[in-house]
């Protein structure tokens, strides 16, 4: 089981936002689907969920093409920034009427999930703020129970302590009941620990597809004197450095095992959001 | 037990040493029920994976024991195997890192003795 997406391109009249995006997500696995703002994210997500239509290529869910297939689209929820919710109904009827069209939407889940956020479902989504808002829309990706959920900017406006309730529910979620979530974000290091995969889009094309765990061991951090640094680095695939007075810190790809590291020098693991900078950096 | 996601050392790793400390601590006894899978992503916010391979590394060490549907179990005798574990990487996991960093502050054999028995008496 699976979402295959083939040779995708998507062309806004003379500009193309999309090309040849070839991807698959498995099922019940958490992707973290990572990229500057502009470089195609949202427009794969949608066009995913059959939203907007590509120019060219493929989507298939669980073998089935997806374009206009209520079937296979049925298995995707989206949670985006468009509003496809009837304008004039409370958040509890807004529930009910989801359910209309996922049957397995799980309205108990969504109201335990609303008391724990302090939603009220008495009220009407247009009178939410940004932060309550991604709030409400973060209940019903999470209550929806189709196989494939994605997220788009899910935590959006959401302060501290609302994004820590998301992840915990999410993982909870996620470990009773494993599903595939897309998860397309700006913060990086928040969802580095969550994330299963990592799919790095710039420019339109997917750059990096791979496990966390393998995409962090693809470099390393040195930092240290400048000379002593620039000694070290001689020669290595440095894809960045930051300097501050004497001191240097350079981002390597490549691995360290068993070498000697000199002195004077600090070896650290690369994270996540520091190699995302350094790889989408034009 | 705490996570730190920056650190050299993966997070499954940290998961199993923090949970081998608990043990040898005596925070989660031999034939003790520990957390689940569950309860350890959700409270540290990883992905449920990685606390299973960190479970997996005690499962594989016999130091924790599975009952298919009750949960995870310290096993007997645990702490003693943790122990002998734990002496045999201390040589190269402390001793070697000590005598290199008293190398590097010219601290000389005699006085790294004087604050051994210093740091024993307190």
């Amino acid at each position: 089981m699976s979402i295959e997406i083939k040779d995708v391109s998507k062309d806004f009249k003379n500009v193309r936002a999309l090309n040849m995006i070839n991807l698959t997500f498995e099922e019940n696995k958490i992707y973290g689907l990572l990229g500057r703002n502009g470089a195609g994210k949202s427009t794969l997500l949608k066009i995913i969920s059959n939203r907007i239509f590509s120019t060219s290529g493929e989507v298939i869910v669980d073998g089935e093409i997806a374009r206009e297939n209520d079937k296979a689209l049925g298995k995707i929820y989206l949670m985006n920034e468009s509003n496809l919710y009837p304008p004039k109904m409370k958040i509890k009827n807004i529930f009910k009427w989801t359910k209309e069209f996922y049957p397995n939407f799980d309205t108990e889940y969504a109201l335990k999930l609303s008391r724990a956020f302090n939603l009220n479902v008495n009220k009407y989504p247009r009178a939410l703020s940004t932060g309550y808002t991604s709030i409400f829309k973060i209940i019903i990706a999470l209550s929806v129970n189709t196989p494939y959920v994605f997220l788009d900017e899910p935590v959006l406006g959401l302060d501290a302590n609302h994004r820590d309730i998301f992840y915990k529910f999410l993982i909870e979620k996620y470990a009773e009941k494993p599903f595939c979530c897309v998860i397309s974000t700006h913060l990086i290091e928040e969802v580095s620990s969550v994330i299963e995969d990592v799919i790095i889009v710039k420019n339109g094309e997917i750059i990096r597809n791979q496990t966390r765990d393998s995409i962090l061991r693809t470099g390393f951090t040195v930092s240290g004197s400048a000379a002593a640094v620039d000694e070290f680095i001689k020669g290595r695939n440095v894809i960045g450095t930051d300097s501050i007075g004497g001191l240097k810190t350079a981002y390597v790809i490549g691995s360290m095992s068993g070498e000697n590291i000199p002195d004077g020098i600090e070896i650290s693991a690369m994270d996540l959001q520091k190699l995302f900078v350094q790889l989408t950096n034009s | 037990m705490n996570l730190d996601f920056n650190s050299e050392k993966p997070i499954f790793v940290q998961i199993a040493d923090g949970l081998e400390d608990a043990i040898l601590t005596g925070a989660f006894e031999e034939g003790s029920q520990i957390p689940s899978i569950t309860e350890i992503s959700v409270t540290y916010k990883i992905n449920p994976a990685t606390a299973l391979k960190g479970i997996n590394i005690l499962t594989d060490g016999g130091i924790v024991y599975k009952k298919r549907g009750v949960g995870m179990f310290v096993a007997e005798g645990a702490k003693e195997k943790l122990m002998e574990k734990r002496r045999n990487v201390f040589y190269e996991n402390y001793v070697k890192e000590l005598l290199a960093e008293a190398k590097r502050l010219g601290v000389t054999k005699k006085e790294l003795i004087m604050m051994l028995e210093k740091g024993e008496s307190l």
